[in-house]
């Protein structure tokens, strides 16, 4: 696990570390993607991220707000994070300036099962921020183009304006990677696929189900109609993953704020296999 | 919620604080907030103050606090005018959300109470009820209690500078009892107390002395009322009492109101 | 190596080992009356215990009594449990300080004191090892229980008493404690049974003036532990619980447990399981130095499943369903064991008398067809 590393130098995990902000983007009106950089040399050499796991950013006097790793720079060692100016935490971020500093924790859960997926058709579903985690995914799958027959990409966003990553999709597309984009509300210039996220699961082509891995992230009932829409093009469900959300405040299982049924999401998920949580999306307000 | 800082040039956000139909002791927590008022009074100006200057600046301010409720047209009318001369608006007080003590005359006669108590009742002009500030304007941001906490004030001010969102517990003040190890009232002795259906933020002082709460901080957040009533009731608090206990500083906060008045419909019916 | 060698200790020789744990530096935490409850408080010496007192508790309500004896141990167990002093109310665990334009951060790893408990009873003990498994045995470890947990000295003591909310003995924690102590005692007419569960406690029962203890005084010990076992009356099968639980999320009796239900989280605050906490941030007026400090937080706080604007278990029914199906359901899931230990606490101080075990029955009576 890529969290040991650092637990070996840090005897606490509530130790926060500094970052610098190298760069700042506008993804889309709200939503800026960070690259984060550490200020102490041994703590990022003792740094390891899996995709699909999360950072707890801090803004010292507003608190900490759990955000999915969206890539890793290897190469500059930079952190890509994605965020959503949402509340007092993200709202503090959003005044900073490059160059400006700010804490960390991390990294913590469980992330995509990029080894597993190897071999077959991996299908890579995003809906609105759930891009975010579904990034870092992308990411690795690329760097190791090779170990994977097909790779799609499906995403999903309410306007054309609202899908993030865009200026991305050119190098997807280079990398033989499958691009299917879907809109709720298409503007005049859009022409590509107009309706829910699902139905592009639906008219998708695997090409063998089963050795086909989907890894899912967005709003819950987005997830939701996925999965059924994968179960129906014959993936078993032991190879659909979900990236969930709680309100994960300790991030390593201690606080008891982000329990799902019987999974703490900070450290049993966030990506979890949808057999395992199947029986519990169905329960309102668990 | 707006924020008092639009930009980094500007000169210190204007501080002002208004009083309606009160006692003055939430504008006293403010002024008994010793070394950390002393802090505020170098963040921010103070422009409007009269508990403590009768220096006064006109509006528009950056952040007003309104203690107090409205019991008089006249004063229903000067809210109008500090709510549109306020960015940031912020109720302190049992009086300013829910009504306050005073609020009890809504049960009342209040023409039967002007005759009582004033000699000559033809010079007042005031409503029959006393209302909460919401129930007349946009309120940004509720501090609870009878008075409000002094640190709960100070943090708000501070957020407010800062830029923050204030977040105060929603939760009982069975918590904070539990948090600071004081037993329950409750339980150990049978005090009805209003503890597990009223908001956080006193750190549990009543119960602290021996007392119960008598929920002057307004109900939780989803206040199960009728589930407390319904414990109370079984174990022999006659509702002659239990209405009053309800009917107090929060009287007017609706899950109060609401079970004490269902409370005296049936008090009423089993008298007749 | 072997412990168990039991001795008889006089009721005076308590004092002697108030005073051997104070030598070796310990904060001896015991029970001490206080605001008409049986306490664990900070104790100097022997007149500081409850001797000659009982605890009354039903759903609900608790009372304390004189008993027509001096029993020293002769009540059941009060509102605090270990997790206050073990996992404190309120900590600090970390700072942040502004230095110019950079920011430093620390955490804060090293705590001095270190604490004798006395009186412990064996739920407590099995209520101790369940924040163990928590705190302690996950992919993440908690300095500062870990110290605290670390360094602690177990006195227990055999309940000869049970209360009619206790059902440890369904839940297989106790009455009796069978290990995970240093000391064990168990009170007699006139004297102490005492043994040894560790070194530690081995080396100070060494240089305690007991005596040796005779066949009766066992046979009264084992008669007194039985009459604990035998007052028991409440019941709770562990058998299935889980599945009867989590099969039944739907059922109609949650709806009827939130008309009653405060949701005012005194359950999980006695609960000497219940382990949720949040961070507060500290700030002062210059926003320059801040503490960050974890505080006993509770899935009956509506704000504890807050998530982007909006609330997950956003009424008292699904936030009273989350704390049984985890204490007894899903706990089974996340740490191999219960979360309850039978200890009662949660009926008697729950302020509307609800009992966790009656719900489980109602449940279990008509489970739901979904």
């Amino acid at each position: 696990m890529p969290a040991e590393s650092l637990r070996e130098k840090t005897v606490s995990p509530w130790q926060i570390h500094p970052v610098r902000i190298v760069a700042a983007k506008a993804e889309v009106p709200g939503v800026i993607t960070y690259r984060l950089k550490f200020v102490d040399q041994n703590v990022e050499d003792a740094y390891s991220v899996s995709p699909g796991q999360f950072n707890m950013l801090y803004m010292p006097g507003y608190g900490e707000s759990a955000i999915s790793v969206s890539g890793y720079d290897e190469q500059n060692r930079e952190l890509l994070q994605t965020v959503r100016v949402a509340g007092n935490v993200t709202r503090a971020l959003s005044r900073l300036n490059v160059g400006d500093e700010l804490g960390l924790r991390g990294p913590f859960g469980q992330g995509w099962p990029m080894k597993a997926a190897q071999g077959g058709h991996l299908v890579l579903i995003a809906g609105g921020l759930g891009f975010a985690p579904i990034r870092s995914a992308i990411e690795a799958a690329i760097c190791h183009r090779g170990r994977y027959e097909k790779i799609s990409i499906l995403a999903g966003a309410r306007s054309p304006d609202q899908l993030l990553y865009r200026e991305q999709y050119e190098q997807w597309k280079a990398a033989q990677v499958e691009l299917r984009l879907t809109v709720d509300r298409a503007t005049p210039q859009w022409n590509g696929n107009v309706g829910v996220v699902p139905l592009l699961v639906d008219r998708l082509k695997i090409s063998n189900p089963a050795t086909a891995t989907v890894m899912v992230c967005g709003p819950e009932v987005m997830m939701w109609y996925t999965v059924k829409s994968a179960i129906e093009q014959n993936i078993s469900v032991e190879r659909i993953w979900l990236s969930m959300e709680r309100n994960m405040n300790c991030a390593i299982g201690h606080c008891g704020h982000c329990q799902f049924g019987p999974a703490f999401i900070c450290k049993d998920g966030p990506v979890l296999r949808y057999d395992r949580i199947a029986s519990y999306l169905k329960i309102k307000g668990l | 919620m707006g924020s008092v800082r639009n930009s980094k040039n500007r000169k210190k956000p204007k501080l002002a604080v208004f009083k309606f139909a009160s006692c003055d002791g939430c504008q006293l927590s403010l002024l008994n907030a010793e070394e950390d008022l002393v802090s505020i009074g170098e963040a921010v100006e103070i422009s409007h103050f009269l508990e403590a200057s009768s220096h006064v600046e006109v509006g528009p301010y950056d952040l007003t606090l309104v203690e107090g409720s409205i019991t008089t047209p006249g004063d229903r009318e000067r809210i109008q005018e500090v709510r549109k001369q306020s960015r940031v608006l912020v109720t302190i007080g049992a009086c300013a959300t829910a009504g306050g003590i005073q609020a009890l005359r809504n049960w009342g006669d209040h023409e039967e109470f002007q005759q009582a108590v004033y000699p000559h009742p033809e010079f007042l002009d005031t409503l029959a009820t006393s209302t909460a500030i919401s129930d007349h304007v946009q309120v940004d941001f509720e501090l609870r209690g009878c008075p409000v906490n002094k640190k709960q004030l100070v943090e708000l001010i501070t957020d407010i500078l800062h830029q923050r969102k204030p977040r105060f517990p929603r939760h009982a003040v069975c918590l904070e009892c539990k948090q600071s190890g004081t037993v329950c009232v409750a339980v150990t002795r049978g005090i009805p107390c209003l503890g597990p259906i009223t908001q956080a933020g006193c750190g549990g002082l009543c119960p602290g002395y021996d007392r119960g709460c008598y929920g002057c901080f307004g109900p939780t957040a989803q206040a199960n009322v009728s589930g407390l009533s319904h414990w109370l009731l079984k174990h022999d608090m006659p509702k002659t009492e239990l209405v009053p206990l309800l009917r107090n500083f929060n009287a007017g906060a609706t899950p109060f109101r609401e079970e004490g008045n269902r409370l005296a419909r049936e008090q009423d019916t089993e008298l007749e | 190596m072997e412990y168990g060698n039991r001795q008889l200790l006089a009721k005076e020789g308590l004092q002697d080992l108030i005073l051997a744990m104070q030598a070796l530096e310990y904060m001896v935490i015991g029970p001490k009356i206080e605001q008409e409850a049986i306490v664990y408080e900070e104790i100097n010496s022997l007149e500081d215990l409850p001797r000659g007192w009982t605890d009354l508790q039903t759903a609900g309500t608790y009372r304390i009594k004189r008993r027509d004896d001096d029993a020293y141990f002769g009540y059941v167990v009060g509102p605090r449990s270990l997790k206050h002093y073990l996992h404190p109310p309120r900590q600090l665990v970390a700072t942040a300080t502004r230095d110019g334009q950079r920011w430093e951060f620390e955490s804060i790893e090293n705590i001095e004191q270190k604490y004798a408990f006395l009186g412990v009873r064996a739920c407590e003990i099995a209520a101790m090892r369940v924040q163990d498994r928590v705190f302690l045995q996950g992919d993440y470890v908690d300095p500062l229980y870990a110290k605290r947990r670390e360094s602690a000295l177990i006195v227990a003591v055999n309940c000869t008493m049970a209360a009619p909310t206790c059902f440890c003995t369904s839940m297989q924690t106790g009455p009796r404690c069978t290990d995970g102590y240093d000391l064990a005692l168990t009170e007699l007419a006139e004297a102490f049974v005492i043994e040894a569960g560790s070194d530690k406690g081995e080396k100070i029962l060494r240089d305690l003036p007991c005596s040796p203890v005779t066949t009766a005084d066992l046979e009264q010990a084992r008669k007194l532990q039985q009459q604990a076992v035998e007052q028991i009356s409440k019941t709770m099968n562990p058998v299935n619980l889980r599945e009867d639980l989590l099969e039944n999320l739907n059922h109609d009796r949650w709806e009827e447990t939130a008309r009653r239900c405060l949701s005012c989280a005194n359950c999980t605050m006695v609960c000497p399981t219940c382990f949720c906490s949040t961070v507060e941030e500290v700030v002062d007026l210059s926003g320059d130095n801040i503490e960050r400090r974890r505080t006993w937080d509770s899935c009956f706080d509506i704000d504890f499943s807050y998530q982007n604007g909006s609330i997950v278990r956003n009424d008292i029914r699904s936030r009273y369903r989350q704390w049984l199906t985890h204490k007894l359901a899903t706990w089974h899931d996340q740490f191999d064991q219960s979360g309850c230990v039978g200890c009662g606490r949660c009926i008697t101080w729950c302020p509307v008398g609800i009992d966790l075990t009656e719900e489980v029955a109602v449940i279990r009576e008509k489970k739901c067809s979904e």
